[in-house]
């Protein structure tokens, strides 16, 4: 009885040929990096786009955001990728569908991932950006439409300066809750980090070894992004403001 | 700094844990006979062999035949009113769930093979699949080699999933291969044309194809490109238990009641929907049938 621990389980060659169950990891671990940090990028153009929105004084506009928060907050991550990896080709045009579906499968998975976790963060990111801006002191905006500023003028120079420094720790959360997030990819069957992880479990019958190696690097990537981000956070500070110390 | 430290902690948490997992006596009687419980593992969805019905009560082939387990449990340790305790799996936690001992017995569709036999032992087969090809009629795919340059599925973590990659590599066949999360999510994308073929086992194949749609939309093609044998899932170590259950599932073989058992599933309408999979009996199950054995083919 018990369990059969073999740690050089990871230096063994997969069945396939060509590399070890290590190199699986490794890629799974770089396509978990592409995956979160494309996603990211979306997260932050859309997310700031939208967090802008929400804050003008104009309802149309910012109802545009309201309803992006609503829509892409309020349906759980798996049924949205879902969505965009099964339902979306179907609601296309048929030719349109069947093109994409017979493009590289991964290629299909990474985009549909990619698209789906940047679209769900951006929503969170955007109430980051608004909160950061309805924090300031309603008289920064008022200064700076009294010096002449345009109302895109304030936002670039006056608002957003101040807003991003002051949102750094929340965005450090979605940043690390991203990574995290990623792992949902494996759903459709992109071979990031966790899958990879489940794939060894698969091939070997050594759950244990895989996912405490999953588990383990999941963590140090985010004490790694962590630590980065309390040095931005040190660095971009606004001096007076109080913030995070430590 | 500070997290370091934490990782530290945890790491040694993990080590500190596994002599934990490693202990365990009396075996697997006694553990049942004190607890007067058999813990019994299940699949939710491995039609026909262990799935939920639409009353969702477990039913299925390897469950009746665990059941017969059962009543050889009960009669072995004279315990006439033995509690029964269901626990659902899946194929990523079912091995260390034996292990910990939250099942006693998994009787699925558990391939037995050397690399799982290192970390569970198995009973005699209750089954014998082959992997092979699910595909659209009239789509001119009529064996593995007409798959050169398309897009296969098949489900993560089965045999068909490693047997497909290998077959790629070293043939040079250039799929692109999707590993799908479900036998459920396979036939999806093999529904939807984003695969022009499913690889999995037959039995299971089978299975999908009575659940779609259009059942005669779908046809299984190919060479088999393995066997298989299903088993039911123990403890390793653990003879006397093992005896038991193999001793009750060699008496269901040679008394026809296995057999009576398969036609039940294979060859008449089943619950949910009242399908009729039409899965003759094969030369493999036949085999075992007559000749029980606990046998991995790889």
């Amino acid at each position: 009885m018990g369990y059969h621990w073999n740690w050089g389980i990871f230096l063994a060659q997969v069945p396939s040929g060509g590399t070890s169950y290590l190199g699986w990891m490794l890629s799974g671990l770089m396509t978990t990096l592409a995956l979160s940090l494309s996603a990211w990028i979306i997260a932050l153009v859309i997310g700031s786009a939208m967090g802008v929105l929400r804050t003008v004084p104009n309802r149309w506009l910012s109802g545009i955001g309201a309803l992006y928060v609503e829509l892409f907050r309020n349906i759980p991550l798996l049924v949205q990728l879902f969505i965009w990896y099964f339902v979306l080709p179907e609601l296309l045009p048929e030719r349109l569908g069947n093109a994409y579906k017979e493009i590289n499968p991964l290629l299909q998975q990474f985009t549909a991932a990619m698209i789906c976790l940047g679209l769900f963060t951006g929503a969170r990111v955007c109430e980051q950006v608004r909160s950061g801006i309805d924090s300031l002191p309603r008289g920064q905006r008022l200064a700076g439409l009294a010096l002449g500023l345009s109302g895109p003028q304030t936002y670039r120079y006056v608002l957003l300066p101040m807003a991003f420094r002051i949102i750094v720790p929340p965005l450090t959360s979605e940043f690390l809750n991203i990574f995290k997030n990623s792992a949902v990819a494996s759903t459709i069957g992109l071979l990031e980090l966790a899958a990879q992880g489940r794939q060894l479990v698969d091939y070997t019958a050594q759950p244990y070894e895989s996912f405490i190696a999953v588990t383990l690097t999941f963590m140090l990537l985010n004490a790694l992004i962590m630590s980065l981000m309390h040095r931005l956070e040190a660095r971009v500070r606004v001096p007076g403001q109080g913030g995070h110390h430590g | 700094m500070k997290h370091l430290r934490l990782f530290a902690a945890i790491l040694a948490g993990l080590l500190i844990s596994a002599p934990v997992l490693a202990q365990q006596s009396g075996g697997t009687l006694k553990k049942i006979k004190d607890s007067n419980t058999i813990a019994l593992g299940h699949r939710e969805s491995s039609i026909p062999f262990s799935y939920y019905d639409d009353k969702q009560q477990v039913v299925g082939y390897s469950q009746e035949l665990m059941q017969k387990v059962v009543d050889a449990v009960k009669a072995e340790l004279k315990l006439a009113n033995l509690q029964v305790k269901l626990t659902p799996v899946t194929s990523q936690n079912r091995i260390p769930l034996v292990q910990n001992g939250t099942v006693d017995i998994e009787c699925g569709s558990t391939t037995n093979n050397t690399e799982r036999q290192k970390q569970v032992a198995f009973s005699n087969t209750i089954f014998v699949i082959g992997t092979r090809l699910l595909v659209k009629q009239g789509s001119g795919i009529k064996d593995f080699a007409d798959l050169a340059g398309k897009n296969v599925v098949t489900t993560a973590g089965t045999t068909s999933e490693r047997l497909i990659r290998k077959m790629n590599e070293d043939k040079k066949l250039g799929m692109n291969i999707i590993s799908a999360k479900d036998h459920g999510e396979s036939f999806l994308t093999l529904e939807t044309g984003r695969a022009v073929a499913f690889m999995m086992d037959d039995a299971l194949l089978a299975g999908e194809m009575a659940k779609a749609r259009r059942p005669a939309d779908w046809l299984i093609v190919g060479q088999p490109q393995s066997r298989e044998a299903y088993g039911c899932m123990l403890r390793r170590d653990d003879a006397p238990f093992k005896k038991l259950v193999d001793a009750a599932l060699t008496r269901a073989m040679s008394s026809g009641e296995a057999e009576r058992i398969y036609k039940k599933w294979f060859m008449s309408p089943i619950p949910p929907k009242g399908l009729n999979l039409n899965f003759p009996i094969s030369e493999d199950v036949a085999k075992t049938f007559k000749n029980p054995n606990d046998k991995a083919f790889d």
